[in-house]
């Protein structure tokens, strides 16, 4: 999981405002179903969790299973208030993380 | 002792074909028992939920899905969680949402994979306890699961 994700939402929004977010993430999803050329199973390796929250509090969460295809994508809404930041977090089967955040301007 | 006819043979060999298969496909069985751990007891009303998905996916290795809930998502009225299940995929979980009253709406996509033609169920539960359910069929062409 080296590559920088992919999260695409508005930098200003109005007070109150519900605002789409789009995440993309580069990873294989190796699912732990298929084999390789030896017959051998290839050991399952997922993004398993996905977190979005702002100024700290849970905004939206998703538990992945296998069955989510490859590069995982996660489109949602969030509903501002204030100005403030989101964080973003990956987390894979082998417990790595990768996070991210992006802030937003919020007027009245 | 009575000869095997050839309609018997044929059956049986049908039921060999399909046997065989039980290894990778999971029986809706499974995905009723996460439905039912989900549900811990409610009784699923049906409405209130949209599923989008094609009605033919070519490739089951990604199929764009979009669910979207009716919901007001104030503090007395909102969809907490909400459990994606596909009853012939070898794991039939396909996804949990979580969401609160920060989100806004009860609404998120993603692209997953199809072992085959079935249905995705979705069931979404409340702040106060309602169960409620949607369903929605898929054709594949091709399926998305290895093995």
């Amino acid at each position: 999981m080296a590559e920088k994700p992919r999260i695409k939402l508005p930098s200003q929004a109005r007070k109150g405002e519900i605002i789409e977010i789009k995440t993309l993430v580069s990873h294989a999803m190796e699912n732990g179903l298929r084999r390789d050329q030896n017959g051998v199973t290839i050991p399952r390796k997922i993004i398993n969790r996905f977190v979005c929250e702002f100024n700290g509090q849970l905004v939206f969460r998703c538990d992945l299973d296998t069955a989510v295809a490859a590069n995982p994508y996660l489109q949602f809404f969030a509903k501002v208030e204030g100005d403030g930041t989101f964080r973003f977090s990956w987390t894979d089967d082998d417990g790595s993380t990768l996070t991210a955040e992006e802030r937003i301007i919020v007027t009245a | 002792m009575r000869m095997i006819s050839r309609r018997d043979a044929m059956a049986l060999g049908a039921f060999v074909a399909v046997a065989g298969h039980t290894g990778v496909i999971a029986s809706p069985v499974e995905a009723e028992s996460e439905i039912a751990k989900f549900s811990a007891g409610a009784t699923p009303r049906t409405g209130n939920i949209t599923i989008d998905l094609p009605e033919i996916a070519e490739n089951g290795n990604s199929v764009p899905l979009a669910i979207a809930i009716d919901s007001p998502m104030t503090e007395r009225d909102h969809v907490s969680e909400v459990l994606v299940v596909a009853e012939r995929n070898p794991r039939p979980v396909i996804a949990k949402f979580q969401f609160t009253l920060m989100a806004g709406r009860a609404q998120a996509s993603t692209r997953i994979r199809l072992a085959s033609s079935q249905s995705i169920i979705v069931l979404a539960k409340t702040n106060s306890g309602a169960l409620l359910m949607g369903q929605k069929p898929v054709k594949v062409t091709i399926g998305g699961c290895g093995g």
